[in-house]
């Protein structure tokens, strides 16, 4: 049995077992891809340098400790079950493995907000968070006429590296809210605690502008037949190969919704559910605690921060010592996770998420192919939620199992009921919440 | 208008509400806590089966087969059923003398529809199973169906049928005036019917107890797996003589497991959850039967609650406490077939107070003369 089981090395991850290992725990570190580092940290030593640098060397500071920490890791590893006790499944190479664990630390991340305009099926439409993987571990860049269009940091970050890696862009289509900027100073005060994020995003902003036309509004449809072939932008026709979207991110709770009874909050601000937590990141579930941004949007810094946090949190559960040390050797971080959250007030509300598109042939659930007019539909016959909407339109049971679509399905209910979205309950999810084969279930039979 | 009124918005309860509005002079109401088909109706392995069945309740179950074979002209829909078959396989010499005398005695009861068949017949049935099966027992006219869309359906007919459904409300308990009315205690306030079925699923048993009637049933959570889209290679639903295993090869590829391994559950929450360890045997069997599935993807697991009882028969009949309500639980794994019957003989005795449907043995009283035994 290890002390302390720890999934994701992004930042969280990371930092939680480095933190835990000084604690004298012994800490088993599960982790999807062939190195550490997360999505924000992917390739961090290889970035030390253009946008995003600062980033990157928190992000190799935080590899070379892990290195040093004594933690195992192990990579290319996938997480797909936990139950009480709490007990852990999951597969490397083809192969299930169960692991016992005094405490849990979930820290898979963030996962990017769909947002489906329409044609966002086609083939060479892809999420910007997904571009950005394939920049950063491949040095890969989209060729031909590229399009980006949404809002948030992430998109001016990727247009600012892909241009510092020679990609070109043909156009960005900026869908902020132009309105929203106002609504957002009042917010400005307390970002300023920690202007870092609002330096570094303007500066991504300038450096785009001058290099790729930006064009303003909500108006954009993607063609083709089979492929991408043009996106048609406040109803005019542009060439394109590749189309990248991009609307903000939001907790990974794929594996928390999964468990029976862990408790869940609609977060209006960032328009998610995310775990309750308390201020070590402890779930309602013993045992289970959860680190980074899957407990509610922070930041790579604040992900670090509450990953070490809830290591102490773990340490003294574990008897490490008592509370009173905990909390003296947590409250500078909790103070520093304070500063780091600062902008999140001002980020929240001068992103706020992009409202659904109008057209009701819109695709909302791209396995099932489930339209927004199918779903207003099934409101009109009854249907009260996404776990119903299931069985009223097959919505969410496809191949991706609502990972992508889960958020859009809720938003589009509660906008059909006329009801705020904290009154629809969480789409709920099943064990394995990642694929794995027969076979490999099969050998963990006794 | 006689009043009645239906709790648990089941297949079972959506099949007593549709039967008996259609029967006239009733104003039918189905009172369901979360929302229709919440529990085992949406999520069951959908398993349309004659085979094999205790014999108490087979006679229901070859009506309710004559009932899925028209299963459009009765709710507009057919549920997704496909006839290709149910098959129990005997995977070795000890099986198949078993399966012999079971389809034996089902035959000296007057039904034919169990069948013996040899290795060769069931190779060119299933020409993926695994080489070491030795013949098995075949209805070939039984088959499966998609337990939502079946829900749905009946939903939809009960409905036309002018039956209203009223979805988030809770039932508290159950009390008769002394003119004979019933009450049904909800958390909008009390209800009065002349007849209530209680149709309530793992949650029925508690409710009678209200009363002080002594139904037992224990829940079960059992679960299911399904994996991606495969090439199709199975068209009948397979189980086998001496292991847990139901699987079967949906329409449009994916191989659904099952076979009664049990999760979690936890009445009070209304939840249930997966015991990954049990998933794991369901898997290995499914795998030793057919090797083709052992590389298949998982996509989803799930469970679904609902109850069992100590003969795992149903409950089925009239209260022996409280006259005029009826009882319709307790199906143990094995209800989704008997619906279309089912709620055929629970609306005939609610509005009668008999019924030619052969229900006798699974009438309530059993369960009072097991507790005067005891």
């Amino acid at each position: 049995m290890t002390d302390l089981l720890i999934l994701g090395a992004g930042p969280a991850g990371m930092a939680a077992a480095i933190e835990g290992r000084r604690q004298g725990l012994s800490v088993l570190l599960l982790d999807e891809n062939a190195a550490p580092g997360g999505q924000v940290h992917r390739n961090a030593r290889a970035d030390a340098k253009g946008p995003g640098d600062i980033q990157a060397h928190a992000g190799a500071a935080l590899m070379a400790e892990l290195a040093a920490s004594g933690a195992e890791c192990v990579y290319g590893a996938t997480l797909w079950a936990i139950e009480p006790g709490p007990r852990a499944f999951y597969s490397v190479g083809g192969e299930a493995r169960k692991v016992e664990a005094r405490r849990i630390i979930l820290a898979p991340g963030a996962t990017e907000r769909a947002l489906p305009i329409p044609g966002w099926t086609l083939p060479g439409v892809m999420g910007v968070g997904a571009a950005q993987t394939l920049l950063k571990s491949a040095g890969l860049v989209p060729q031909g006429q590229v399009w980006i269009a949404g809002q948030g940091p992430l998109l001016w970050l990727y247009a600012a590296q892909a241009l510092a890696k020679g990609g070109k862009i043909a156009g960005i289509l900026d869908m902020s809210d132009p309105g929203a900027l106002k609504r957002a100073l009042w917010h400005l005060p307390c970002a300023l605690r920690k202007p870092r994020y609002l330096m570094l995003g303007l500066a991504w902003m300038r450096a785009v502008r001058k290099a790729v036309p930006v064009h303003r509004g909500r108006d954009i449809q993607a063609l083709g037949d089979g492929k991408l072939e043009a996106v048609v932008i406040n109803g005019t026709r542009h060439q394109a190969d590749t189309l990248l979207l991009h609307d903000g991110v939001v907790p990974n709770t794929q594996i928390t919704r999964a468990i029976q009874g862990l408790e869940h909050s609609w977060n209006e601000r960032q328009r998610a559910f995310q775990p309750v937590l308390d201020a070590y990141g402890n779930t309602n579930i013993p045992g289970i605690m959860v680190a980074g941004d899957s407990g509610g949007i922070g930041g790579a810094w604040a992900a670090a921060l509450s990953g070490r946090i809830a290591a102490l949190g773990a340490a003294q559960a574990l008897g490490r010592f008592g509370e009173e040390q905990r909390d003296a050797l947590a409250g500078p971080l909790m103070l520093r996770r304070g500063d780091e959250l600062a902008p999140r007030g001002f980020l929240d509300t001068l992103f706020a998420p992009l409202p659904l598109p109008e057209a009701p042939a819109t695709i909302l659930c791209r396995c099932e192919e489930v339209t927004r007019a199918t779903i207003e539909d099934a409101a009109q016959l009854g249907c009260l939620g996404v776990n119903q909407l299931k069985a009223f339109t097959r919505a969410g049971m496809g191949a991706c199992q609502g990972r992508i679509c889960h958020g859009l399905l809720h938003a589009a209910i509660a906008e059909a009921r006329h009801v705020p979205p904290a009154e629809v309950e969480a789409m709920r999810t099943r064990f394995p919440t990642k694929p794995l084969t027969i076979g490999e279930l099969a050998a963990l039979a006794e | 208008m006689n009043r009645a009124l239906i709790i648990g918005g089941g297949l079972h309860g959506l099949s007593t509400a549709l039967h008996l509005a259609r029967m006239g002079g009733w104003r039918v109401t189905v009172l369901e806590r979360r929302h229709v088909g919440r529990h085992s109706s949406g999520v069951n392995a959908g398993g349309v089966r004659r085979l094999g069945r205790d014999m108490r309740e087979v006679g229901l179950s070859v009506i309710a087969a004559e009932m899925w074979a028209n299963l459009p002209k009765i709710v507009g829909d057919d549920g997704g059923f496909r006839p290709f078959g149910q098959i129990k396989l005997a995977e070795s010499d000890a099986d198949l003398p078993k399966l012999e005398a079971r389809a034996a005695a089902t035959r000296l009861r007057g039904w034919t529809h169990e069948e013996i068949i040899g290795r060769d017949e069931v190779l060119r049935l299933l020409p993926a199973v695994s080489p070491h099966v030795r013949g098995a027992m075949i209805v070939r006219d039984d088959g499966s169906a998609n337990p939502m869309r079946t829900v749905m359906a009946f939903r939809r007919a009960a409905m036309e049928a002018g039956v209203e459904i009223i979805e988030g409300i809770a039932v508290r308990g159950l009390a008769r005036r002394p003119s004979g009315t019933l009450v049904v205690e909800t958390d909008r306030g009390p209800m009065e019917a002349e007849r209530v079925a209680n149709c309530a699923g793992a949650w029925a048993s508690g409710l009678a107890a209200g009363i002080g009637e002594y139904l037992p049933t224990t829940p079960k959570a059992s679960m299911m797996i399904v994996t991606e889209r495969l090439p199709f290679f199975c068209l009948p639903t397979v189980g086998s003589a001496a292991r847990a295993l139901s699987f079967k090869q949906s329409e449009v590829g994916t191989v659904v497991i099952g076979g009664g391994h049990q999760g979690a559950n936890d009445l009070v929450a209304e939840t249930s959850s997966q015991n990954l360890m049990n998933l794991a045997k369901a898997a290995r069997i499914a795998a030793e039967i057919f090797p083709i599935v052992a590389k298949a993807r998982i996509i989803r697991s799930w469970t679904g609650i609902e109850a069992r009882t100590p003969d795992e028969v149903p409950v089925i009949g009239e209260s022996l406490v409280m006259p005029g309500l009826f009882h319709s639980f307790g199906y143990s794994g094995h209800g989704f077939q008997l619906c279309p019957a089912a709620g055929a003989a629970v609306a005939e005795l609610m509005a009668r107070g008999s019924t030619n449907m052969p229900v006798a043995e699974l009438s309530p009283a059993r369960f009072q003369q097991q507790k005067a035994a005891a």
